[in-house]
């Protein structure tokens, strides 16, 4: 399911299945999307972020025209406990590899992975990289 | 930096096209006159092979190499390197000039960053700065290149960049503040390309940021993200357009302008070494 923002229409919420995970998408082009994002965050449930957030960074093959930080992204991620992927969507082999990696998120989230939960995924996540 | 607003006035108020370059390998001040003549050689021998082929382009060409005491930050940066070419005058009569059709300089403000950690052989002049035909940079950069080993590359300035210097250049004092503060967008996605100006009042937007400026003489990306954030909601409570979503190409102040594609006027020469000082830092980011 794709939104634009959130919080998502209640009109569907009686058809809307479980969500397992949410991934906040930030164009480094756009300081808008970064405030949609800022914005929409303060709409989603603390529960999630145990694990069921992800921040998507995309467009950092054209660092020539980013508008936003990436340090205020990675604070932004700090600051709620989630990690932060970063990706080119226009190369097809990184587009390829970051949906592969998202959908691996997205089993682990849903419980689809025997001995990995979202919490403990998330976890070894973040020391990996403050390593 | 002490900077003699004479010899440094034929840099004011020309477009200049930016460029960051690697450091030159055994670059020796002593032989600039060498320098010159040899690049002269090198672009009639270029004429010769007919390379550069392009209507209105002379080659009987006069080269110039100086060096430019005045333009540094620190003592430990370089001189700046100025080359000049010229077509030689046709008339033999003593009274006519040649017509000078390019001009190139190099030179380091502050680049302490860059230079410190170089062997003793390079010289760090980090930023190079062309006005005139391409074709004749080209010509410049390929010599350069050839004799010394080192590379250029356009230097390209980022929106985030851009919102820096229109925040920083809108903030200065000037006595007579005559030309709006601009910026320029270029709107993404849409079948035909669309340009939104937005030109606002220079005494506005040094109140602005005089609000904004916590520590004078210092400046945060906080800073930098009120101020912009100040002029993308004023634009959208009366526009209902999102700037923040556009992307900024082009700065313009009464101190300086400057456009993405690594273009830069400077228009005031009180301001002169705090332009170079960020160019220069610029092109040292995207040599490292």
């Amino acid at each position: 399911h794709i939104a634009t923002s959130l919080p998502l229409p209640s009109e569907r919420d009686h058809l809307r299945p479980r969500i397992d995970l949410i991934v906040f998408m930030i164009d480094i082009k756009s300081k808008y999307s970064l405030k949609n994002v800022e914005a929409s965050l303060a709409h989603v449930d603390t529960s999630f972020f145990l694990g069921k957030v992800c921040f998507l960074v995309t467009g950092v093959g054209r660092m020539n025209a980013c508008s936003i930080e990436t340090n205020a992204v990675c604070k932004l991620a700090e600051a709620y406990c989630s990690p932060v992927l970063f990706c080119e969507l226009e190369l097809e082999g990184i587009r390829v590899a970051t949906a592969q990696r998202l959908l691996r998120m997205l089993q682990i989230c849903a419980g689809h992975i025997p001995g990995v939960s979202a919490l403990s995924f998330v976890s070894l996540m973040r020391n990996s990289n403050d390593n | 930096e002490n900077v003699d607003p004479q010899k440094t006035a034929f840099l004011l108020r020309k477009a200049w096209t930016l460029y960051s370059v690697t450091p030159l390998y055994r670059f020796h001040r002593a032989r600039l006159g060498d320098y010159a003549r040899l690049l002269s050689a090198f672009i009639a021998a270029e004429k010769q092979k007919g390379l550069a082929v392009e209507v209105g382009i002379e080659l009987d060409i006069r080269v110039a190499v100086s060096s430019l005491a005045d333009l540094r930050g620190s003592e430990q940066d370089q001189a700046a390197v100025l080359v000049q070419l010229s077509l030689r005058s046709q008339a033999s009569s003593r009274n006519s000039e040649d017509k000078l059709v390019w001009l190139g300089w190099f030179c380091s403000v502050y680049g302490d960053d860059l230079s410190e950690n170089v062997p003793d052989d390079f010289t760090c002049l980090p930023l190079f700065l062309t006005h005139g035909a391409e074709s004749y940079t080209s010509m410049v950069g390929s010599w350069f290149q050839k004799t010394f080993d080192c590379s250029f590359r356009r230097l390209a300035i980022s929106p985030l960049n851009l919102s820096w210097m229109v925040a920083m250049w809108a903030g200065c004092k000037l006595d007579t503040a005559v030309s709006a503060v601009e910026l320029v967008f270029s709107v993404p996605h849409l079948s035909q390309p669309l340009d939104i100006s937005y030109a606002i009042h220079p005494e506005d937007a040094k109140a602005l940021w005089d609000t904004v400026q916590k520590t004078p003489g210092e400046i945060t990306q906080e800073e930098v993200d009120v101020f912009m954030d100040c002029l993308y909601a004023h634009f959208h409570r009366h526009f209902k357009i999102h700037l923040s979503a556009a992307k900024l190409v082009k700065v313009s102040t009464a101190v300086a302008s400057a456009h993405c594609d690594g273009i830069v006027k400077i228009l005031h020469s009180q301001y002169l070494p705090g332009v170079l000082m960020l160019l220069t830092e610029l092109a040292m980011s995207q040599i490292q």
